[in-house]
């Protein structure tokens, strides 16, 4: 097939795709394939699926909406773009449920053969908006993408109704041209995917390269784009989700500790991914158990702990509610465990698939006593690799419970990842007992389970097998040292202060928060979690209009690195965006008693790098 | 390994003292398992004893070994996931009525059905004890309690009902006042692969004192426990007369034995593969009034989950080697940026 053209081919910096269509017409997979293409392009890229929890709503209604929003660019981006540029519609819910993203001038390609009175009514129009000047003010390209595609796929023996779900592939033919992305890997991964139902595989190539050969030649179209490779460091690059991210970070972490790696979880959007990804790596000497439930899930990764396994569970909001007794008992227990929180709307089921920074207090103070555990959170899709090694480390060196915070848009997003230098990171060291740690007045050799290591405050990790150092622990409080039950009030104030001292205390190996300061900055922006994206392209675009603003993000929420106090005083202004209604605000203006601002939005869907700028412009927007 | 070390009841104790209420069944119960185990040639640090909360819940805390006293009802789910990873270990439950029936429910039926290598002790005394004195799920019906003044409206579980219809693969009962039989369902119980669900009949001196007298008392035994043998006729009595015979329609029943004829009487097998037979048994007595019987009600083989887990393992390991991060993580489409 051709890539040339006979018109021209300009050169863009940046494009925001937006594909929407039903949940049935594969939306995901073609925003999904045009990344992939996009990547092997070496375009920088930022993905955005956006997608009901109806699996199958009724067709053409505006609740079965699934969307997929890509950002390529030539240089290093953040976000999946502020509003698309192009928005590819299969169906008039689709226009419907996403024009109020697209600005004026921007580019819509419709599945004009969609547009029929049955399915505009099923819409909510009135009129067709294709023929009432509604659209006026966008560049609006008429497609019949269902009808080509029936046509291309008649020739090859495939009904017309069958054919009908191959156009997906007639639109990603057709973005592929308008945006010069290369064909053949696309071709590759149809033939690979679907080699099993030739039919289907015949119907998806004759679609997409029906798509492509349109765009070529149906004169609609003036020209054909190009988004050069932006400038990446040298390396080997794949392009990756934070849920693949994490799942891989769990396997490094299992070699890194040499322990073996034991998920127990219980399906649950936008998390199962997770267990999916592991559940296929056997190979890895992964035990992966699908629970009756989310508490059985933890219970049975705290098990595996005792037993000198790596225990992981993964959840979401829901989910971490029902394991807040068995964390606690983990607390108590002083045994590692990850539990990973990809956090969703809440309160109750709220938005299964739409992200929320939603749990950060939950996952400080969900528990009842003084629960302490440490809090991670990844920033990106491809830092949920760094974070998964991070909270095992954690774990396994303090002996205690990890919260690792992801959410829905760290989950399902993509951006390409420079793989790491597997060799290059450091062994973490379980340390297990191996022998009785003290010796009665008589003599005696003895083990005690709650010795501890006197610069970590950790207790020993004495797992089963080990002659000579059985002992009993259990969620009752213990004496210190021996692990005994004891109601002593005395002792229970110590215990409690060593758990508390012991997380604390991990702030000494936490590298500093680093800020991006800029000489005459009057306000810091402070974020955690999946907010960098915005936050970053929201501060550059401040910095642009001349405006002086520093930035830090955490990766590490409890405890807090040992600058942050120092870094939070030295602005006169912080603001705090979050994906709630403030969390890391409160937790900031209790801890250091400074008056940060916190900047809100509690919609389901990451920030625009727009509203961090215009927050920034209200803020200090005068002293220019 | 070394030869397994010669022990006594006394190494299998703990140092710490024990804290239940003085007459309390548990201390037979504990008694009868201390001095089994020097018997069933297992080492003290390959043995781990787990419970979740009750009185029955503290037995970990008197046992040498590795011990775990988790969370209400909870304990056959974090059994699940030590006896998984951890095969060369024997993992104990020990639990109650109310930890294993009310709270935990969820969690003994799914340990039972996967059959994960784990025996577990239900210590049944149909009380409340550590709350000092409801209901329990097998409380009989109408139950006066503090949290039931007017009477319990609730039908109780029948434990050995409940694991038959949970896939059980070893279902027995047994009772505090016969250490003998305590020990020897307790050894099938440990010998069994995979999940052992025993059910003791325990007395609770201070809230359901003698709940369980009708039946296991000294002289009521003989003619109220009727002992399952497994490939003998079912009977009981001092003299045997008594035994059970099953209908045409499926019913079992009581009959003296002198009017049916011994060829008549029910022959216990407790490795059939259907429960039906085991379950109709369960249903014998209405509760612990009326002849009731004692043993192992069911013992089948089934393949352990565990093992089951760990082969998937080696069958991908076989296949495909031994997992390669570098190679999984070049596994998409990668490109290489000079």
């Amino acid at each position: 097939m051709a890539t040339g053209t006979r018109r021209e081919t300009e050169q863009l910096e940046r494009v925001v795709v937006r594909f929407a269509g039903d949940s049935g017409d594969g939306m995901q997979l073609t925003g999904d394939r045009f990344t992939t293409s996009s990547a092997l392009v070496g375009n920088d890229l930022s993905t955005f699926p956006d997608f009901p929890a109806e699996i199958r709503a009724p067709a053409g209604t505006l609740a079965g909406v699934s969307a997929f929003q890509v950002h390529i660019a030539d240089r290093d981006i953040l976000t999946p773009g502020d509003a698309p540029d192009v928005l590819v519609a299969m169906n008039p819910a689709a226009l419907r449920a996403n024009i109020g993203l697209v600005p004026a001038g921007a580019t819509l390609i419709v599945n004009v053969d969609a547009f029929d009175e049955r399915s505009l009514a099923k819409a909510g129009y009135s009129s067709n908006p294709l023929t009432d000047n509604s659209l006026s003010a966008y560049r609006v390209y008429e497609v019949p993408m269902t009808s080509l595609t029936q046509e291309v796929c008649k020739e090859a023996g495939v009904k017309p109704r069958d054919a009908e779900r191959s156009k997906n592939f007639f639109a990603l033919g057709l973005v592929s041209w308008l945006y010069t992305r290369p064909v053949e890997p696309t071709l590759e991964w149809i033939a690979a995917r679907f080699g099993a139902n030739p039919t289907v595989a015949e119907a998806n190539t004759r679609a997409f390269r029906a798509g492509y050969h349109f765009g070529e030649t149906a004169e609609l179209f003036t020209a054909n784009y190009e988004v050069r490779p932006a400038p990446f460091e040298p390396g080997e690059y794949t392009q990756i989700t934070g849920n693949q991210a994490l799942a891989w970070g769990l396997l490094a972490a299992s070699r890194l500790a040499g322990l073996p790696l034991f998920l127990g979880s219980y399906p649950i959007t936008p998390a199962s991914d997770i267990l999916h990804e592991l559940s296929r790596r056997k190979e890895f000497g992964v035990r992966t158990f699908q629970a009756e439930d989310e508490i059985a899930g933890v219970g049975a990764a705290l098990g595996a702990a005792f037993g000198g396994c790596l225990g992981v569970t993964t959840t979401s909001g829901p989910g971490l509610d029902l394991k807040s007794e068995t964390i606690g008992l983990a607390v108590n227990l002083e045994l590692p465990l990850i539990v990973v929180d990809v956090q969703r709307g809440g309160p109750s089921t709220g938005l299964p698939t739409k992200a929320e920074q939603a749990d950060l207090l939950h996952a400080m103070y969900g528990r009842h006593g003084e629960a302490p555990v440490p809090i991670v959170a990844p920033r990106t899709p491809s830092r949920c690799f760094d974070a998964a090694i991070d909270a095992v480390r954690l774990a396994v060196t303090y002996r205690t419970p990890v919260i690792l915070l992801s959410d829905g848009y760290l989950a399902n997003g993509a951006e390409p990842w420079r793989l790491p230098d597997l060799s290059a990171l450091e062994p973490i060291d379980p340390a297990f007992a191996s022998e009785p740690n003290h010796v009665d007045p008589d003599g005696t050799p003895k083990f005690l389970p709650y010795v501890r290591d006197p610069q970590t405050l950790a207790r020993p990790w004495a797992p089963p097998g080990v002659p000579g150092l059985e002992h009993r622990i259990g969620g009752l409080e213990k004496a210190d040292l021996t692990g005994n039950v004891s109601y002593d009030p005395e002792n229970h104030e110590a215990m409690v202060r060593w758990r508390a001292n012991k997380i604390a205390g991990i702030a000494k190996t936490l590298p500093d928060v680093e800020v991006d300061h800029e000489d005459g900055a009057e306000l810091l922006v402070l974020g955690w979690g999946s907010t960098y994206g915005a936050i970053t392209a929201g501060v550059r675009r401040a910095r642009a209009r001349g405006l002086k603003v520093a930035q830090a993000h955490l990766d590490f929420v409890n405890p807090f690195p040992l600058n942050l106090g120092e870094v939070v005083r030295r602005y006169p202004k912080v603001l705090i965006p979050e994906i709630n209604l403030g969390q890391l605000s409160r937790l900031i203006r209790a801890e250091y008693l400074v008056d940060a601002q916190s900047l809100n939005k509690v919609q389901g869907v990451p920030f625009r790098a727009g509203e961090i700028e215009d927050a920034i412009v209200k803020l200090i927007g005068g002293a220019r | 390994m070394t030869a397994i070390p010669v022990t006594t009841r006394k190494d299998w104790a703990s140092d710490q003292e024990v804290r239940w209420c003085p007459g309390c069944g548990d201390y037979s119960i504990l008694a009868a398992v201390q001095m089994l185990m020097p018997e069933l040639g297992v080492r003290r640090e390959s043995t781990v004893f787990l419970s979740g909360i009750g009185c029955a819940a503290r037995f970990p805390y008197y046992m040498n070994t590795y011990g775990l006293h988790s969370i209400h009802g909870r304990a056959p789910a974090i059994a699940t996931g030590l006896a998984t990873t951890r095969p060369d270990l024997d993992v104990w439950v020990v639990t109650g009525d109310g930890d294993a029936l009310s709270i935990g429910g969820n969690h003994l039926i799914h340990a039972l059905r996967r059959n994960v290598n784990m025996t577990i002790l239900l210590f049944n005394n149909q009380i409340y004890g550590l709350t000092k004195g409801q209901y329990s799920p097998t409380s009989e019906l109408s139950k006066i309690t503090k949290s039931t003044p007017f009477g319990s409206l609730d039908t109780p579980f029948n434990p050995i009902s409940l694991a038959l219809g949970a896939e059980a693969t070893f279902v027995a009962r047994t009772h505090d006042m016969d250490r003998g039989h305590m020990q020897e369902i307790f050894r099938r119980a440990h010998d069994h692969k995979g999940a052992a669900f025993v059910e003791v009949y325990q007395n609770c001196n201070v809230y359901n004192d003698g709940a369980f007298e009708k039946i296991t008392s000294r002289d009521a035994r003989s003619s109220m426990l009727i002992p399952l043998v497994h490939g003998q006729p079912i009977r009981f009595g001092a003299e045997g007369e008594r035994g059970v015979v099953q209908r045409p329609d499926g019913r079992l029943e009581i009959v003296d034995v002198a009017e049916v004829g011994e060829d008549a009487l029910v022959v216990h097998d407790e490795t059939r593969d259907d429960p039906g037979l085991a379950f109709a048994l369960s249903r014998l007595a209405a509760g612990p009034y009326e002849p009731t019987p004692i043993g192992v009600f069911r013992a089948v083989e089934r393949p352990e989950y565990g093992e089951e887990m760990s082969r998937q393992i080696v069958r991908a390991q076989e296949r495909l080697g031994v997992g390669d991060l570098d190679a999984l993580l070049r596994s998409g489409s990668t490109w290489t940026v000079e």
